[in-house]
C-alpha cells in the first residue's frame, strides 16, 4: 500500500471517529467504546478493500459487512455517512424518536447497513448463510463479520464458526475485534476467552492476528482474505476500547457512556486537529 | 372443498410428504433451499437433500441453522428448516424471532412431532408450547397439520409468504381428511361438518378425535359443527365469530398446552366478539412424558371422549 492511499485511511479513520463523537454528542449518551475500537478496520474495509457501489447500497454483487456486536452501530453509521450511503447530517438523529439510526444495526432503517444486529452472537450466523448464498448464487463476493471478543462468549458463535469451516466458506471473513473488555469489566475476568487466534485456528480458519488499529497492518491482512481456496479467514485485531480518544480509552467503564457536548466538542476539536496535520 | 373422511388412516405417512415434497419443492423452484439439523433422515428428505445444493445439513446446532437461514434469505433463497418442535422453538427462538422476524428475513420453520406425537422420545421431546411461542412472534404464521394432503397444499403456500412461517407436524400416518390435490388455504377455517348445538374448533391429531366425538354425540341427539382450525395466526376470525353466533357454545380442542394456543387464540376472539360458553381439550400446564401415543393422549386429556365431555359441559353452559 502506497503512503498516499495509507494517509487517505488514516483520515478516513478519524472522520469515522468524528461521526462517532456527533452521534454521541446529539443524544448525549452510546456504546462508544466498542465503535471506536473498529473504526481503522471499517476504514480500511469502506476505504479500500470492500466493493461496494454507495450509490446502489442494494447492488447483489457487492460485498457485505455484518456487523454482529451491533451496538457498534455508531461507527458502521458514521462510516456509511462519510462514504455518501445518506446525508452526514442525518446520524446526528442516533436513538432519538423515530430515528433510522438505533443503537444496534438494522437494515430495514439504515440504507447500506446489510444486516440487521444486536442479540450477540447472531450477526456471525447470518453472515455465513449470506456468505453460502452468494456462492450457491454464483456472486463473487465476500461477506465481512465483525465480532466482539466479549461477544464470543455466546456459543451461537462457536456454531457458526464451525460451520462456516465444514462448509468450506473461504468468503466469509471474520473480524475478531479483541478489545479486552466487556461490559461488566476485562474479558478475562468476565468469562476469559482465551487465545483466540489459536482458537479460530483450531476451528480451521486461515488466521492472521494483527494490530487492529494499524492501518497498514489491516490493510495487508485483509489483501490476504482475497485469494479464496478453502479455509474461511479469520483476523484477531488486537485493539484498544475507546481507541484515539484518551480520555476513552482511559476510562475503566467505557463500553456505553454518558457524556455532554462541551466534552465531545475538546475532542471533535482534538480529532478535527489530527485531521488537519495530515494536510490536503 | 372435497372431504373424503370416514375415520380410516391414510395409507401415506407425513414423513413421507415432507420428503417428497420439500424435494419437489426444490426441483420446481432453485431458490427454495432446505436445512436441517441432523435429522433429515427422519422426514424422508436424506436421500435427496443430502447430496443437494438445496439441501444444508447443518448438524446439530439450531439455533446456528436459524441464523444461516436468515442469511439465506437475505441472499435471496427461500428457506425451510426442520427440527423436532421443541428444538425449532425453544431452542432456536430468539434467532428466528431476531435474524428472521424482527429483521425481515422471511424462512418457514417445521417442527416435527407436536405434543404427544413424540410418544417414545418422552417429555424433553414433547413441545406444549410451540404455538404459544410462535403465536407471540410479530407477523408470524402458526400451522398445525391435521391431513397429508394439506400438508402438501401448505408447503406450497407457504413458500412465497413473508414473515416467519411455523409448521407443527407429525412425521407418523393420520386420518386422512381431504381429497386428493385439494388446496386448503391459509387463514381459512375449514367446516367439516355442521350441527346446531355447538362448534368444536380443532387442530392436529384432534381433528380426528373432534370427528369421532361428533359421531358419538350424535348418536345421543347432540349435533355439532366441527372445524379445522389449523391456521391457529392469523385466525379466522370470522368464522369463529360466525359460529359462536350460531351455535352459542364453544370447545377448542389442540394437542398443545391450554396456554398461549388455539383456546388462547379463540377466547381473544370470543372475549370481545361474542362471549359465549367456551370449553377446552387441551394440555393442562404441564410437562409431557413417555408413552406410546394413544397412552399420552388419555393422560393428557387429548381424545374423543374428552371432547364429547367439554362438549356436553360448553352445551350445559348455554343461556
Amino acid at each position: 500500500m502506497d503512503d498516499k492511499t495509507k494517509k487517505e485511511l488514516e483520515k478516513l479513520a478519524l472522520q469515522i471517529r468524528m461521526g462517532v463523537v456527533e452521534e454521541i454528542k446529539a443524544r448525549g449518551f452510546g456504546h462508544i467504546g466498542g465503535s471506536l475500537s473498529i473504526c481503522d478496520a471499517l476504514a480500511v474495509l469502506y476505504g479500500r478493500e470492500m466493493k461496494i457501489d454507495p450509490k446502489n447500497p442494494q447492488w447483489p454483487e457487492r460485498d457485505k459487512l455484518v456487523c454482529s456486536k451491533g451496538h457498534a452501530g455508531p461507527a458502521i453509521y458514521s462510516v456509511l455517512a462519510v462514504k455518501g450511503y445518506f446525508p452526514y447530517e442525518e446520524i446526528k438523529t442516533l436513538n432519538q424518536p423515530g430515528t433510522n439510526f438505533p443503537s444496534h444495526c438494522d437494515k430495514k432503517k439504515t440504507i447500506g447497513v446489510d444486516m440487521t444486529t444486536g442479540s450477540l452472537g447472531q450477526g456471525t450466523s447470518l453472515a455465513a448463510g449470506m456468505a453460502l448464498g452468494d456462492r450457491l448464487k454464483g456472486r463473487d463476493s465476500r461477506v465481512f463479520v465483525i465480532v466482539g471478543d466479549g461477544e464470543s462468549n455466546e456459543g451461537q458463535v462457536w456454531e457458526a464458526f464451525l460451520f462456516a469451516a465444514a462448509k468450506k466458506l473461504s468468503n466469509y471473513v471474520v473480524l475478531l475485534d479483541n478489545n479486552k473488555k466487556q461490559l461488566d469489566g476485562y474479558v478475562k475476568d468476565v468469562l476469559d476467552t482465551g487465545d483466540l487466534a489459536a482458537k479460530m485456528k483450531a476451528f480451521g480458519f486461515d488466521t492472521q492476528a494483527v494490530d487492529g488499529n494499524d492501518i497498514e497492518a489491516m490493510a495487508q491482512a485483509l489483501e490476504r482474505t482475497r485469494q479464496g481456496g478453502e479455509k474461511p479467514y479469520a483476523i484477531v485485531m488486537d485493539t484498544v476500547k475507546g481507541k484515539g480518544i484518551p480520555d476513552v480509552e482511559q476510562t475503566m467503564a467505557n463500553h456505553s457512556m454518558n457524556i455532554d457536548a462541551e466534552q465531545c466538542d475538546k475532542w471533535l476539536a482534538d480529532l478535527q486537529k489530527a485531521y488537519a496535520a495530515f494536510g490536503e | 372443498m372435497k372431504i373424503v373422511y370416514n375415520g380410516e388412516k391414510d395409507s401415506r405417512a407425513f414423513k413421507d410428504i415432507l420428503g417428497t415434497q420439500l424435494q419437489a419443492l426444490a426441483e420446481e423452484d432453485p431458490d427454495v433451499i432446505y436445512l436441517d439439523a441432523d435429522l433429515m433422515s427422519c422426514i424422508g428428505t436424506a436421500k435427496w437433500a443430502m447430496d443437494s445444493n438445496q439441501g444444508i445439513n447443518c448438524g446439530i446446532a439450531e439455533a446456528n441453522m436459524a441464523g444461516v437461514a436468515a442469511g439465506l434469505s437475505a441472499s435471496g433463497f427461500k428457506p425451510y428448516i426442520h427440527s423436532f418442535g421443541p428444538f425449532a422453538s425453544r431452542r432456536c427462538y430468539d434467532q428466528v424471532y431476531l435474524s428472521a422476524g424482527y429483521a425481515g428475513n422471511p424462512i418457514t420453520v417445521i417442527g416435527s412431532d407436536p405434543g404427544v406425537c413424540a410418544a417414545f422420545n418422552g417429555g424433553t421431546h414433547m413441545p406444549f408450547e410451540d404455538m404459544a411461542l410462535y403465536r407471540a412472534m410479530p407477523g408470524s404464521t402458526v400451522l398445525d397439520i391435521a391431513d397429508c394432503n394439506q400438508l402438501i397444499s401448505v408447503l406450497k403456500q407457504v413458500k412465497d409468504m413473508d414473515g416467519v412461517k411455523y409448521i407443527r407436524v407429525g412425521r407418523k400416518n393420520c386420518a386422512k381428511i381431504y381429497a386428493d390435490g385439494e388446496e386448503v388455504p391459509i387463514g381459512k377455517g375449514v367446516t367439516l361438518r355442521e350441527g346446531k348445538d355447538a362448534v368444536v374448533f380443532a387442530t392436529g391429531i384432534l381433528l380426528h378425535e373432534a370427528l369421532q366425538a361428533a359421531e358419538t354425540l350424535a348418536k345421543e341427539g347432540i349435533e355439532i359443527t366441527v372445524v379445522d382450525m389449523f391456521t391457529v395466526k392469523p385466525l379466522d376470525a370470522a368464522c369463529v365469530l360466525q359460529y359462536a353466533r350460531e351455535t352459542g357454545a364453544v370447545v377448542t380442542a389442540e394437542n398443545h398446552n391450554k396456554i398461549g394456543g388455539l383456546y388462547s387464540a379463540v377466547c381473544e376472539v370470543l372475549a370481545s366478539g361474542e362471549p359465549v360458553p367456551v370449553e377446552y381439550v387441551a394440555v393442562e400446564d404441564v410437562f409431557g412424558e413417555v408413552g406410546p401415543q394413544d397412552y399420552l393422549q388419555k393422560q393428557f386429556g387429548l381424545t374423543a371422549e374428552h371432547i364429547v365431555e367439554k362438549v356436553k359441559a360448553a352445551v350445559a353452559r348455554k343461556k
